[in-house]
């Protein structure tokens, strides 16, 4: 049986569709779940999509949070189930804090569109599974609001927990630092996806519905809807979850 | 029922990369204008709450400012109460709110 995905939808989300598009590449049934709705609609896992959600007014994110979807998403996160934020939608789990961190504003001040390099920091989780091995990926991003923020405690606890789910890297697979043609935004420890602390709720900046078919010019990004696809159809047949919070 | 209008000041934390401030004191040399340092760039917000009295009004601010419109993770606000209808209203009057 197809696993069913929801797709929220904001007003000013506008990756929706590529979204369920891309859950549907990679084996899914997409459902979209309008905002004002307080009802996932029985669905296995959740994508918040990219966009401008709520024209970003206040801070990008914050009132998206206020929606009574995300009540209804934070209520399934809280039981376990699989939500996975794209760039806007991760910056409306940052702001819910579903998952640790803020997305600042981009180091350059300016509003970035285009390729950049990320790498799974494991691949032992619902987010990483289907990947297959560790190499560079190539992902599109586009965001104003993409710097990675916590405090040094925080991004230390990250690390320790394996929180980090993926960096910016050099096309190469090497450490992209702070080096801004690698880093695009001055993310910290060049943090490109977090999860939180159980491990089923993360979010990226970078954009894999929009590299996940060979038409798009790249399909590095399937294998990381893949995941979410597969381990949310393991959950559904009661299988053990792939994730362990900690390491 | 009075009403009382305050203002929420929000601004990056100490120690929190605020580029706007950043690319604001560059620009300052182009103006000739010397001795400025540590610009911040925050955001006021400007808002009006009937309530029955100020601490009761400031309290709604106060939940205001640390749910929605602060990211405590990253941002201080401070309140600023700018007047009243209500007797007990001092127009002008401050609080450093921070935290």
């Amino acid at each position: 049986m197809t696993v069913r995905i929801g797709v929220v939808v904001f007003p000013g989300s506008n990756c929706d569709r590529d979204t369920a598009r891309g859950l549907t590449v990679a084996g899914a049934e997409p459902v979209e779940l309008w905002h004002e709705q307080a009802s996932l609609d029985g669905v296995a896992a959740v994508v918040l999509p990219g966009g401008f959600a709520y024209g970003d007014y206040l801070r990008a994110g914050v009132i998206a949070r206020f929606s009574p979807v995300m009540r209804a998403v934070a209520d399934f996160a809280r039981e376990g189930g699989l939500v996975l934020g794209i760039c806007n939608g991760f910056q409306v789990l940052a702001e819910a804090g579903l998952v640790p961190g803020a997305l600042l504003r981009n180091r350059s001040l300016r509003f970035l569109g285009r390729d950049v390099s990320i790498a799974a920091e494991r691949l032992d989780t619902s987010f990483t599974s289907a990947l297959g091995e560790r190499r560079a990926l190539r992902l599109p991003i586009a965001h104003g609001e993409g710097c990675y923020y916590a405090d040094q405690d925080t991004l230390d606890a990250l690390e320790r927990d394996g929180q980090v789910l993926f960096r910016y890297v050099a096309p190469d697979g090497t450490p992209a630092g702070d080096d801004p043609r690698h880093n695009p935004n001055g993310s910290l420890r060049a943090i490109a996806g977090v999860s939180n602390a159980a491990g089923n709720v993360a979010g990226l900046m970078p954009h894999p519905e929009r590299a996940s078919e060979a038409v798009l010019g790249s399909e590095d990004g399937l294998g990381i809807l893949r995941s979410l696809v597969e381990s949310a159809a393991r959950r559904t047949r009661g299988e053990r979850p792939v994730e362990v919070g900690a390491r | 029922m009075s009403t009382f209008r305050f203002a929420v000041n929000v601004t990056p934390k100490p120690g929190i990369l605020d580029p706007q401030g950043r690319a604001v004191e560059g620009s300052l040399g182009h103006l000739g204008i010397v001795g400025v340092s540590e610009v911040r760039v925050g955001r006021r917000v400007e808002l009006s709450v009937d309530a029955v009295d100020e601490p009761a009004a400031r309290a709604v601010v106060q939940r205001l400012a640390a749910e929605l419109l602060s990211n405590p993770l990253i941002e201080a606000y401070g309140i600023e109460l700018l007047g009243g209808t209500s007797s007990t209203a001092t127009a002008g009057a401050s609080e450093a709110g921070s935290r």
